[in-house]
C-alpha cells in the first residue's frame, strides 16, 4: 500500500521538474587536416540549464570527454633475449580510441566513485578496451598500463582534471588539445554534468577531422589508386631528379 | 616551417627534414654512395613511422641516383647487359623481400629485424673497408705502389653453368652470379629502404670481378629500377609512400650532394674511404647499442594493419 502512495509523487517528480538540460558548442565541428595543420585547440563550450531556473549554490562536477574511432591495437612488450631487446609476448585490444582527452573540474576519483567512472568511461584507466587474450588477469592489466602509457607520450590519451572552467555554476568550457598525429575520423565531444557522485545530465556532440584539400587528395590517391600513386611517386622522383642534374649543370 | 605529411600522418619540421637530405646527400656525394643507409634511420628517430620511413626513402633513392647514372650514362660507363641481369635479380628481390617483411610485421620482430640487419651489414662492411683503407694508407705511405689483386673473381663464380660475355664489366661469366647478387640487394632494398649501393659495389669489383670504370655507373643504374620497383611495392600493399616526404629529402639530397662532391676534390681519396669506414662503423655501433640497451619504453602498440 505504501509504495501504491508513492507512485504519483515519483510520477511528478520526474514530469513536474523539467530534467537539468546540457547545451553544448564547439569552437569547430570539423577539423581540418590541410598542409599546415600542426595539430588544434578545441575548445568545448556550454551552459547547463537547471529546472525551473534555479541555480545551486553548490557547484556541480562536469567531465568533457572527446575520443575518436576505437581500433583494434596489439600492444608488444620487450624482452631482452641473447642479449638484445626484442618483442616477445603481445596483447590484442579490440577497441582502442584513437584519441581519448578527459577535461574535469576536480580529479577524476574525487569526483564519482569507480563503479560511476568505468560505466561512463570517464578517465584513461577506465576505458573498456576489450582486451582479446587468454592471458591472466594482471599480465592484461600491465599491457594496458603500457598501452595508455605509450598514447598518453603521443599526446593521444590525456587526462586534465582542472581544466573546466565553471562560471557562476552555469556555464562551462574547457580546451582540448588536439596533436598532429591524431587518427582521422569522427568523434564525439561527451559532457557529463555529475553532481554529489551522481551523472544527472549528459550530451553528446559530433566532430569530424579529416584532411583535405592537398592532404586528402593525396591520401584518398595512395588508397585508392595505388598503382596510379606508386607511379607517380616514381616518374615524381625521376623528374625531380633529372632537373636537379640539369640546374646543377648549368650552375 | 611546419608541413603536414600525408600519409605519414603527422606534422614535421620541412626545414629539419630538407636540412637531413642536404646532410645526407653531402655525405653521399663526397663518399660516392647512396646513403638511404643512414636516411632511413635517421628519418625513424625523428619518429616518423618506420614503414612509412622504408617506403619513402627508397622513391628518395629513385630520385637521387638519376642525375649520378645520367653523368654516368654520357660517359658511356654503364653495362647495360649486366646492369638488366642485376635488375632483373634485383626485382625478384624486391617481390621476396616484400612478402618477408610482411612476415616480419605480423608477427612484430620488423623494427628489430631491420635494426638486426643494418648492425650486421654495417659491422661487416664498415670493416672490410676499414681494414683496406688502412692498409691502403700505410702502402701510399711507404711510398710504394698498391698490391695488385690476385684473381679476378671467386672461384665458385666461376663454375656456375652457362657462361656470358659482358663487355663493359670485361667479365665472362654465368649470369646467375649477378642474378644472385641483385636478388639479395633487392630483398635489402625492401626490407631496409636502401638502394644497396654500399653491398652493391663492393660485391661486384670483389665477388665479381668487374672492371672498376663500369661498377658505380651499373649499380646506380640497377639502384633507379629496384628502388622503383620497391617504391611501387610500398605503394601497393602498404600503402606508405610519403610523396611530401620523399621530395623533402630529395630537395635537400640534390643540393647536399654538390657540396659533398666539391668537398671531396679537396681530400685524399685512401682518407676519405677511411672516414666513410669510420662512419659506417659508427652508425653499427650506435644501433647496436640502441639493441642492447634497455628501451624506455617496453610496450610498443601496433595498429591494425
Amino acid at each position: 500500500m505504501r509504495r501504491l502512495a508513492a507512485l504519483p509523487a515519483l510520477w511528478l517528480a520526474l514530469c513536474g521538474a523539467a530534467p537539468t538540460v546540457l547545451i553544448t558548442d564547439l569552437s569547430q565541428s570539423r577539423i581540418d587536416i590541410n598542409t599546415t595543420f600542426k595539430g588544434a585547440d578545441l575548445l568545448v563550450f556550454g551552459a547547463i540549464q537547471y529546472p525551473a531556473g534555479t541555480v545551486p549554490d553548490a557547484a556541480p562536477d562536469i567531465a568533457i570527454v572527446v575520443r575518436g574511432p576505437a581500433e583494434p591495437v596489439t600492444v608488444r612488450r620487450k624482452e631482452r633475449v641473447a642479449g638484445i631487446w626484442i618483442n616477445t609476448e603481445a596483447v590484442r585490444f579490440e577497441s582502442v580510441p584513437g584519441f581519448y582527452a578527459v577535461a574535469t573540474t576536480r580529479p577524476i576519483d574525487a569526483i564519482a566513485d569507480d563503479r560511476i567512472t568505468a560505466i561512463y568511461e570517464i578517465g584513461t584507466g577506465n576505458l573498456q578496451l576489450s582486451p582479446a587474450s587468454s592471458a591472466s588477469e594482471d599480465k592484461t592489466r600491465s599491457f594496458e598500463r603500457g598501452l595508455i602509457a605509450s598514447k598518453a607520450r603521443s599526446g593521444l590519451f590525456a587526462e586534465e582534471p582542472g581544466a573546466v572552467t565553471l562560471t557562476r555554476n552555469v556555464l562551462y568550457r574547457a580546451r582540448i588539445a588536439i596533436p598532429s598525429a591524431v587518427p582521422v575520423g569522427e568523434y564525439a565531444a561527451e559532457i557529463h554534468l555529475i553532481d554529489k557522485g551522481r551523472v544527472v545530465a549528459s550530451s553528446s556532440t559530433p566532430i569530424i577531422i579529416g584532411k583535405s584539400g592537398f592532404e586528402r587528395w593525396i591520401y584518398v590517391m595512395a588508397q585508392e589508386q595505388s598503382l596510379l600513386y606508386g607511379l607517380a611517386a616514381v616518374a615524381a622522383a625521376l623528374v625531380a631528379g633529372w632537373i636537379a642534374s640539369v640546374v646543377t649543370r648549368r650552375l | 616551417m611546419d608541413l603536414y605529411l600525408p600519409i605519414a600522418e603527422m606534422s614535421v619540421n620541412a626545414v629539419v627534414i630538407i636540412l637531413l637530405g642536404g646532410g645526407v646527400g653531402f655525405l653521399s656525394g663526397m663518399f660516392g654512395v647512396g646513403g638511404g643507409f643512414l636516411t632511413t634511420p635517421l628519418l625513424i628517430f625523428y619518429g616518423i613511422p618506420p614503414a612509412v620511413a622504408v617506403a619513402s626513402s627508397a622513391t628518395q633513392i629513385t630520385g637521387s641516383s638519376v642525375s649520378g647514372a645520367l653523368a654516368y650514362w654520357q660517359r658511356g660507363q654503364i653495362d647495360l647487359k649486366m646492369g638488366g641481369v642485376l635488375v632483373a635479380g634485383g626485382v625478384i628481390g624486391a617481390g621476396l623481400g616484400q612478402i618477408i617483411f610482411r612476415q616480419l610485421q605480423k608477427i612484430g620482430q620488423i623494427d628489430v629485424s631491420i635494426n638486426i640487419i643494418y648492425v650486421l651489414f654495417l659491422g661487416v662492411i664498415g670493416g672490410l673497408m676499414l681494414k683496406e683503407a688502412l692498409s691502403e694508407l700505410r702502402a701510399s705511405k711507404a711510398g710504394a705502389a698498391p698490391a695488385a689483386r690476385g684473381r679476378r673473381h671467386m672461384p665458385w663464380i666461376a663454375a656456375l653453368p652457362g657462361k656470358m660475355r659482358f663487355y663493359k664489366s670485361g667479365l665472362y661469366i654465368s649470369p646467375l652470379a649477378p642474378l644472385g647478387l641483385g636478388v639479395i640487394v633487392g630483398i635489402l632494398t625492401v626490407i631496409m629502404g636502401i638502394g644497396g649501393g654500399f653491398v652493391m659495389v663492393p660485391a661486384m669489383i670483389y665477388v665479381l670481378g668487374m672492371s672498376a670504370s663500369a661498377v658505380v655507373g651499373t649499380s646506380l643504374f640497377q639502384i633507379i629500377f629496384v628502388t622503383a620497383a620497391a617504391t611501387l611495392l610500398h605503394a601497393t600493399s602498404s600503402k606508405s609512400v610519403d610523396i611530401v616526404l620523399a621530395l623533402l629529402l630529395l630537395a635537400g639530397g640534390v643540393a647536399g650532394a654538390q657540396f659533398g662532391v666539391a668537398a671531396a676534390q679537396k681530400l685524399r681519396p685512401e682518407k676519405l674511404r677511411l672516414a666513410l669506414a669510420l662512419m659506417v662503423l659508427l652508425v653499427a655501433v650506435r644501433l647496436l647499442f640502441g639493441l642492447t640497451v634497455q628501451p624506455a619504453e617496453l610496450y610498443t602498440l601496433y595498429g591494425p594493419a
